[in-house]
């Protein structure tokens, strides 16, 4: 069988009919990870055998009734910001190398819950903060459908794990974009639900008010099952809603007759290059031509989304970040002879160079004299870019944009510049201001045969809209298929 | 126009974000934060003098539950992860004199 062109609910669905094993699964994953992985370096860390012991102990689970859920037996990827009790977390930062927790997070609880089965933790961004997955302190990943460019990031080893075929499933977390440019980039379908949907507990904050753990996979219905499973009130996470409609899987098959798309003209203007622009465009007849509605219309706040998010996620993240000073966990500076300088070497020693940067603008936003001028007034911004969705969500089921503006650039090319590297992250960063949800599926590919992904985004709550679009979507769209050969170029 | 970073704000963010840079690393970071606050600068263009900031999404009442303990002892685990332990509590450098 190939299990290449399964999705997870199709391997889970036919793991229940017994024409297929837990084991297969998990060793079809093992054996991608073996032959592909010295190069993409997706993981951080796997761990086989105790995949394999899972693996048979939810084939039984299955077998007698433990586990009926719809992904039960599938393999799955865990982003390294996300705590597993008794395994490293190390949020690809030196600070946390030898991080083991002593707690699960909230996911994982689910997803063990639901027989999945955990195979390793990927790779990512240092504290997430990043767009290419360069700035991890234990080296870069690289995209399976070439491995001279980024995967994208910060999840950037999620998507590769599951663009590679070395994993059906993953987990990302996304504050600014961080599984929807990762998942263009990667040619996966990755998905942010709305801010609350799915407990923070256990995930290593970086932005608190930005932050959501979001699925990862192969296609639209496969994130949906797997939303499913994560979402839910979790009392240890104050922010958490008691949503009653996380059954995201059900109508998603309905028609897009007369549904409204919603495309800010803006974003097509300026610094979009012409072969997203174009993949977008063809993606929108794909939508029209099922009767959907697609129209266009002006977002007046845009250039002043990226100046605001990143004075906020900086402000939070010098917050967040505190607590690293080498006392109770992590990495401590040797030889240190004073408390302050051990807080300080620790941290100069421990934090990579970009998480120090933003460590630095969060603090002076914050500080005494600035505050006012730099955190309140992004705040003050960010009420009017929420005006603008709430505006644009009267008049528009789902609103439609690319994911990135360009197509996965080359390994070294994005840290000479952080600036221009922020500015990247465009038609992102709304979403998470606005506690939005937003899923990114693929829709073509360049000319050198890097994926595009397109970016459907829908009003607080409204999962299931994007979904439907989604899923119609792909079906309008065709197959598409996982990166031709991990290591060899397209 | 934006503030000008100069070598006492740099200090200053230095102490209050608790880094201990060196001087090469202090005129690098001066120039990188000067030229995200130039950007940022944006912002000014918009009158903002009518709009509340805008914190939480879905409002911010507090979530109270009662104080009961949930989890176990984990006293070992959690000490196995200090750089420095010593009688089942963390070492940390002298703090007083």
């Amino acid at each position: 069988m190939d299990l290449d062109k399964l999705t997870a609910l199709e391997l889970a669905e036919k793991i229940k009919q017994h024409q297929i094993g837990v084991l297969d699964g998990v060793k079809y994953v093992f054996d991608n990870i073996e032959k592909k992985d010295p190069k993409v370096h997706a993981y951080l860390e796997t761990w086989k055998k105790e995949a394999f012991t899972r693996a048979k102990q939810v084939e039984k689970g299955i077998a007698d009734g433990t586990y009926t859920g719809p992904l039960a037996g599938v393999p799955i990827a865990i982003k390294d910001n996300i705590c597993i009790r008794g395994k490293k977390t190390t949020c690809a930062s030196k600070i946390l190398e030898n991080f083991v927790p002593t707690y699960n997070a909230e996911v994982i609880d689910r997803l063990e819950k639901a027989g999945l089965v955990i195979i390793g933790k990927t790779n990512m961004d240092e504290f997430a903060m990043g767009s290419t997955t360069e700035t991890s302190a234990f080296g870069v990943t690289r995209n399976p459908w070439n491995t001279d460019h980024v995967p994208g990031g910060s999840s950037g080893g999620s998507c590769a794990a599951v663009a590679a075929g070395e994993t059906f499933l993953a987990l990302g977390s996304d504050t600014g974009g961080s599984i929807r440019q990762p998942s263009s980039f990667c040619g996966v379908t990755g998905l942010k639900p709305t801010y609350g949907t799915v407990s923070r507990y256990g995930l290593i904050a970086y932005a608190s008010s930005l932050d959501q753990i979001g699925p990862v996979g192969r296609d639209t219905a496969d994130c949906a099952a797997l939303l499913e499973i994560i979402a839910g009130h979790d009392s240890k996470d104050s922010t958490s809603i008691d949503r009653k409609d996380t059954d995201f899987s059900k109508d998603m098959k309905g028609h897009l007759l007369g549904m409204k798309f919603g495309v800010p003209k803006e974003y097509l203007s300026e610094g979009l290059d012409p072969e997203v622009k174009e993949s977008f465009m063809n993606a929108l007849k794909v939508l029209t031509a099922q009767g959907s509605i697609v129209e266009f219309f002006s977002v007046k706040t845009m250039e002043y989304m990226i100046p605001a998010y990143y004075i906020i996620a900086s402000a939070e993240a010098s917050s967040n970040l505190e607590r690293f000073d080498g006392v109770k966990y992590g990495y401590r500076a040797e030889g240190c002879t004073e408390l302050h300088d051990m807080y300080k070497r620790t941290r100069t020693e421990g934090f990579g160079e970009e998480v120090k940067r933003r460590i630095m603008l969060g603090s002076f936003v914050l500080s005494s004299g600035y505050y006012d001028a730099y955190y309140l007034k992004a705040l003050k911004t960010k009420a009017l870019i929420r005006q603008e969705f709430d505006s644009a969500f009267h008049k528009y089921d789902v609103l439609l944009a690319p994911a990135a503006p360009y197509t996965a650039p080359k390994i070294g090319e994005s840290l000479k510049d952080p600036l221009a590297m922020y500015l990247g992250d465009i038609y992102t960063v709304a979403v998470n201001l606005c506690g939005l949800p937003g899923i990114t599926v693929p829709c073509g590919t360049d000319k050198k045969g890097l994926p595009i992904g397109i970016q459907m985004i829908g009003d607080c709550f409204m999962e299931k809209k994007i979904l439907r679009a989604a899923v119609n979507f792909e079906a309008g769209r065709g197959a598409f298929p996982l990166a031709a050969e991990g290591g060899k170029k397209a | 126009m934006a503030k000008i970073i100069d070598d006492e704000t740099i200090e200053n963010v230095c102490i209050l974000a608790k880094l201990a840079l060196t001087e090469e690393e202090k005129e690098k970071a001066k120039a990188d934060m000067q030229k995200m606050l130039d950007y940022v600068d944006k912002l000014d263009e918009l009158d903002t003098e009518a709009v509340e900031p805008l914190t939480h999404i879905f409002g911010s009442d507090n979530v109270f539950r009662d104080d009961v303990v949930t989890n176990g002892d984990c006293r070992k685990e959690m000490l196995a992860n200090a750089p420095k332990a010593r009688e089942w509590q963390y070492q940390v450098p002298k703090t007083i004199g």
